[in-house]
């Protein structure tokens, strides 16, 4: 298998800059995911990695060899654009045996090949079957032993369980991380949806307007957001943003909110401006009887394990993650606090997590 | 508002039976959710209290008085569609207020205006009341179209998949302002949908539909933790229940069950736990991992808030919650 290294590659669509120059490297083996909002260039990142659409500057190398302008057929890398596309009227053996066929292998490679994969997704007992006929979960092990038949270097794929409803796509996200790990294919693979990335992916890099704005392992994104795109985009329900109205100083410790204060790990930096924001996940938020922002509950959602509060306050609406054990009626008031242990500010003239001892 | 009541309901659509011996009772107030897949027959009842279609046999009951033999238009539903229709060319106000100028019901101005402003408002629309329905967003429609249902105060309000064209962020929040909305005006709402999170978080009680039997009603938790078949374990809870043959698991205490089902976060890793286990994946989704595992005997997924510095292709020990199990029999009925 192989490493992808993109160095200071950048496009441009006349005046509109899809994406701004940036370095990659996908290393050997790894399960990769470009995330991001639609038109924030990861799509055109996966092309040009593909040879689907050149770069304006910049190279592509695939196992340090240059690809940058070589065509996608000579780059022996597999697209999956969906998953899903079989051809209907053949049998599995036969979807499975095309792309081969297409390169022109023997007969007898053929039949290794399709043995393998086979064996490998647990179809084997499906061989003869119409693919019309087949249930949901095996049509996408068919659809995925097609792409893995011919052993290329990379798989590329372009929000491949776009359409599927949850349940499946939950499903088929941990089909597809158990055969990477049996095959372990170097996979670049590009969503907008950030649960897909945080489940599939050994690494993300979250990207916007044309920008790899972070990228790292899913833990470390979620936990440490750089900015507050980053910290946003990534979790659900969405990170919960509390005004902090005064300026940072290097060395402070003590933020106030509401006239309270709290204590939070020590930064290493001055704020630009006075007015900051305090980032907090859901499962880091709680009620309190001392203190905390006061608020009303507005909803409250049961979730199997789990319960989501959503509360209003004068700074605006919370979303608290509790156990299912919490049982509180709409309307009544709370006080809500956080863990300040893991408390990220984000600068609102820049929107970068200041550094601190939590950040940096 | 009304209670509904459906008594031994059966309609077949030539050979295909929709509704088997279906037994409902909503109460007046209740906020109730039909779970099912689609063909289940959900949109079948909706159509069936509305008077959209007639049942084969069974009786229709609002507030104890027979509805049968009472046309559509008289039984005073009101019903939101999967699919927002508004008129176009009406402002969102005139949108609004179109129900209510209906010949039948006869409101004057005053009322008009005071219910119009007051479900605008409830729906955070009013900014938005002197635009044409077309000049809106998708959500600002799907709300225009609940609020175009709310602004009557009918029997029953039935809604079929409302929310499912929405996308995740504006399907959250407005499953938040529905129930809101319905827990303030105290309304009967009976709300079908194949989306079980949409049930779980606003579902006063949950009835779970198979093949036009209605195989489970109760409170979501009661669904959750109580289901009566592997099927109704199957359609709560995401990641998904474990089920597992009764012989896989370690001292059953049942040992005329055939299967069990184990909740994902009733498995724990544990040093002191008495399955050897392999891990196969990891998958980080925010406050939780989810692990899944396998060795020659059980195989499952475990879900844990805890910081785990395990990976793939590690062994580790499990311990499955023994209180928790749920022991099912042959036929994949609970066995209490």
């Amino acid at each position: 298998m192989s490493e992808i290294k993109i160095e200071r590659i950048k496009k441009t669509f006349d005046d509109f800059v899809a994406v701004e120059e940036s370095d990659l490297t996908i290393n050997n083996g790894e399960f990769f995911v470009l995330l991001g909002p639609s038109g924030c260039g990861k799509t055109t990142t996966l092309r040009m990695i593909a040879g689907l659409e050149l770069p304006t500057s910049g190279k592509i190398l695939l196992d340090n060899e240059d690809v940058t302008f070589l065509r996608a057929s000579q780059r022996d890398i597999a697209f999956v654009f969906q998953l899903f596309a079989l051809y209907p009227h053949m049998n599995v053996r036969n979807n499975l045996a095309f792309p081969l066929k297409m390169q022109k292998f023997s007969k007898d490679e053929i039949n290794i090949r399709i043995n393998e994969v086979v064996n490998l997704l647990r179809i084997d007992h499906l061989l003869n079957s119409k693919v019309s006929g087949l249930a949901g979960g095996d049509r996408q092990r068919v659809a995925l032993g097609r792409a893995i038949v011919r052993r290329p270097k990379a798989f590329l794929m372009d929000e491949p369980l776009g359409t599927l409803d949850a349940e499946f796509r939950e499903i088929m996200c941990l089909e597809l991380r158990k055969l990477h790990n049996n095959i372990n294919a170097t996979t670049v693979y590009v969503t907008h949806d950030q649960l897909e990335a945080m489940s599939m992916g050994d690494r993300i890099a979250v990207m916007n307007e044309g920008k790899i704005l972070q990228h790292g392992k899913p833990k470390d994104i979620y936990t440490k957001p750089k900015t507050k795109f980053v910290g946003s985009f990534i979790g659900s329900p969405a990170m919960n943003f509390i005004p902090v109205n005064h300026a940072i100083q290097k060395n402070q410790n003590i933020i106030k909110i509401d006239n309270e204060e709290y204590t939070v790990p020590k930064f290493f930096q001055n704020s630009f401006s006075k007015n900051n924001v305090l980032g907090v996940r859901p499962e880091k938020m709680f009620l309190s009887d001392v203190k905390g922002i006061p608020g009303e509950v507005y909803g409250s959602e049961y979730l199997g394990t789990r319960k989501i509060l959503t509360i209003q306050s004068q700074f605006g609406t919370y979303k608290i993650r509790v156990s299912n054990d919490v049982n509180i009626t709409i309307g009544t008031n709370v006080k809500i606090s956080f863990d300040s242990k893991s408390a990220i500010i984000f600068d609102s003239q820049t929107d970068e997590a200041l550094q601190s001892e939590f950040i940096n | 508002m009304s209670s509904v009541h459906l008594e031994n309901i059966n309609i077949n659509f030539g050979s295909i039976k929709a509704l088997s011996n279906l037994n409902l009772e909503i109460k007046d107030g209740e906020f109730f959710v039909l779970l099912g897949p689609t063909g289940a027959g959900k949109t079948t009842t909706l159509r069936i209290i509305s008077g959209l279609d007639k049942p084969d046999s069974g009786k229709i009951y609002f507030d104890n008085e027979e509805m049968n033999e009472i046309q559509p238009a008289f039984r005073d539903t009101s019903y939101v569609f999967q699919q927002y229709s508004l008129y176009p060319h009406y402002s969102v106000y005139d949108n609004l207020a179109f129900p209510l100028r209906s010949p039948l019901r006869k409101s004057d101005k005053k009322t008009i205006d005071d219910r119009v402003l007051q479900i605008a408002r409830l729906l955070k629309i009013e900014n938005k009341l002197n635009n044409k329905a077309t000049q809106l967003s998708g959500g600002e429609m799907q709300r225009v179209s609940l609020g175009r249902a709310l602004v009557r105060e009918p029997n029953i309000y039935l809604m079929d998949e409302p929310l499912s064209s929405l996308d995740a962020k504006l399907k959250e929040e407005l499953r938040v302002e529905l129930k809101k909305i319905q827990s303030d005006l105290n309304a009967t709402i009976l709300y079908v949908t194949h989306d079980q999170i949409e049930a779980t978080t606003m579902a006063d009680r949950i009835g779970v539909l198979k093949e036009g039997v209605l195989t489970q009603v109760g409170t979501p938790q009661e669904i959750y933790e109580e289901p009566n078949s592997i099927y109704v374990a199957n359609r709560l809870g995401s990641p998904k229940i474990n089920i597992l043959e009764n012989k896989q698991i370690h001292n059953s205490q049942n040992s005329s069950a055939s299967y069990v089902g184990i909740r994902p976060e009733d498995i724990k890793i544990d040093q002191n736990g008495s399955y050897n286990v392999k891990i196969e994946t990891t998958e980080l989704l925010g406050a939780e991992t989810l692990v899944s595992f396998k060795s020659d005997t059980i195989n499952g997924i475990l879900l844990t808030q805890e910081n785990i510095n395990v990976g793939e292709g590690d062994k580790i020990k499990i311990d499955i919650n023994k209180s928790k199990i749920l022991y099912f029999d042959n036929n994949e009925q609970r066995i209490v």
